[in-house]
């Protein structure tokens, strides 16, 4: 009967994890390590990702323009800015409304300010936006060079930080995952052969007695799959409560940034982990019983 | 029941193990093969299980080419063969009526089945008053009856046994002889490799020898050997 059948699976599998227990805690380890990373590496991109895009939304560069320029110059250079790659948006800002700006800032402290309208120090500028965020760096510095131009400001560095860190976690992250990874499967694999070592007689009795393949294999397939899905579940576990606690700690702290904390994109990244860590004990279990179980 | 034509068996190792073997074992008989050590009976044994495959020539087992065989039949195949052999090959961690339901569970028995049939063919072989016990506790006789209890519960059509009484005294081999006695009785083939000199001259069965991978002899209620 087929219920029988599964039920005798999952007792001899249970029986070789728990008879290799150091090398089955050793491979779950691995695992759960593994998907550690990959989960919050991916978290980390995703929420970078989703912070620069805020960003880009509210990120202007600034372009400080010498004085005394000629209405005529100031034209020129609106065309000339709209000309530089990946900019969108062009407004012009006169010292005069700067400072109005600069004292509604300052609220009741205005006062502070006073006696500044008759010197005004501050200059005109040009306020631009770009298509992208990464788009920012390189026509800062192309705005730069164009004449009449004092001085361009942007967010200090803030956008190529976070661009640079995705692209690092990407690398490392990847790297790591990738090492780590064929670490689980050949330790799984290593594990399946224990395994297949240990009843390599009970084996030879099953064929004898006529049994399936599959009947002979599936007790070792499942037990990476029980690998596989006890690390994946253990990391999901963890990335879990860790992130929701990271998510309160930001809400408190930072109310300003706004994490990823969509339920869908969480579970689908928790998901993913628990299919990865599927994905490897299979593969673990696959490879061993390729080599070490012909039948 | 078994055909062989032409065959011949060369492991990887360049050994001959079998050179131009023919020939026909019928539904029901009892057949003893004969032979020193090394001459291939076991050999023999193998490529009629389809453990390995010939060389050249062709195995036909009830009726199916063995080199025509699918590797997925084979399963098929040994369920209709019991096979015994020397050193019984129990599971050391199941009792007798485990090896012997796991013979059941491998082809998908259902519960039921397992506790009507299992006990049934334990009082066959003479087996039912140590049912759960595990092979350690028992002697040689009854692991090796056991064993045959667990190569008949499919109800086969062939029993293959290579020295079943090789580890047995001179007594409980004959009890062991009577029980196959009893099963070729009920019409099942038995072919029955052995050193043991006075079973065969006292059974009267077709005696096949083989010396040095070929057949010296095959006659009807032959004895072990003319040369004593
Ligand atoms: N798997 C094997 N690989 C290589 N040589 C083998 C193998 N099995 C048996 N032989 C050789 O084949 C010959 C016949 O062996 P076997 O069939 O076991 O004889 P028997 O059972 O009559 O003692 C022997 O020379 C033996 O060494
Ligand atoms: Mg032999």
């Amino acid at each position: 009967m087929i219920i029988n059948t599964i039920i005798y699976y999952f007792r001899e599998a249970a029986t070789s994890l728990i008879r290799n227990a150091w090398l089955t805690v050793a491979s779950m380890g691995t695992i759960i390590i593994s998907l550690l990373i990959l989960g919050s590496s991916v978290l980390l991109v995703l929420n970078v990702r989703q912070i620069a895009s805020d960003l880009e939304s509210s990120l202007e560069i600034t372009v400080f323009l010498e004085d005394g320029l000629e209405q005529d110059r100031l034209d020129e250079l609106r065309e000339e800015i709209k000309f530089v790659p990946g900019v969108t948006v062009v407004n012009f800002v006169a010292k005069e409304q700067a400072l109005e700006d600069l004292e509604e800032s300052f609220g009741d402290k205005a006062e502070l300010l006073s006696g500044l309208e008759d010197n005004n120090p501050l200059p005109n500028s040009y306020t631009v936006k770009t298509r992208e965020a990464n788009l920012v760096p390189e026509a800062a510095r192309e705005l730069e060079k164009l004449e009449g131009v004092e001085q361009v400001r942007y967010g200090q560095g803030v956008v190529e930080k976070l661009l640079a860190l995705t692209h690092w976690v990407r690398i490392w992250g990847s790297l790591a995952l990738l090492v780590l990874g064929v670490a689980a499967v050949l330790l799984i694999a290593t594990t399946i052969r224990m395994s297949v070592f240990a009843r390599r007689r009970e084996i030879g009795i099953m064929k004898m007695l006529g049994a399936t393949n599959i009947f002979v294999r599936m007790p070792f397939m499942l037990e990476g799959m029980i690998i596989g899905l006890t690390g994946g579940l253990v990391a999901v576990l963890i990335i879990n409560f860790g992130y929701l606690s990271l998510l309160n700690k930001v809400m408190l702290a930072l109310p300003f940034i706004q994490l990823v904390d969509d339920p869908g994109n969480i579970y689908l990244v928790l998901g993913s982990l628990l299919g990865a860590g599927f994905v490897i004990g299979t593969l673990g279990s696959t490879i061993s019983l390729r080599r070490f179980l012909r039948v | 029941m078994i055909q062989l034509y032409n065959v011949s068996k060369k492991y990887p190792n360049k050994v001959q193990a079998l050179n131009d073997i023919t020939l026909n074992i019928q539904k029901g008989e009892f057949v003893f093969l004969v032979g020193p050590s090394g001459a291939g009976k076991s050999t023999l044994t193998k490529l009629i299980c389809r453990e390995e495959l010939p060389s050249r020539g062709q195995v036909i087992v009830n009726g199916r080419s063995l080199l025509r065989m699918k590797n997925r039949e084979v399963p098929y195949l040994r369920r209709k063969i019991g096979m015994v052999y020397q050193d019984f090959r129990l599971i050391p961690n199941k009792t007798v009526f485990e090896n012997i339901a796991f013979a059941l569970e491998i082809i998908g028995a259902s519960h039921k089945e397992i506790k009507q049939v299992v006990p049934a063919v334990l009082r066959m072989v003479g087996m039912e008053t140590k049912i759960n016990m595990l092979p350690a506790q028992l002697s040689g006789g009854e692991q090796q009856r056991t064993a045959v209890a667990r190569a008949i519960v499919n109800n086969p059509v062939l029993i293959l046994a290579d020295e079943p009484t090789g580890n047995l005294d001179p007594d409980t081999s004959w009890e062991l002889m009577k029980l196959f006695m009893d099963i070729n009785r009920r019409g099942t083939t038995i072919l029955m490799s052995t050193h043991a000199w006075d079973i065969v001259d006292n059974m009267k069965k077709r005696v096949i020898q083989l010396d040095n991978g070929v057949i010296v002899r095959d006659e009807e209620g032959g004895v072990y050997s003319h040369d004593h």
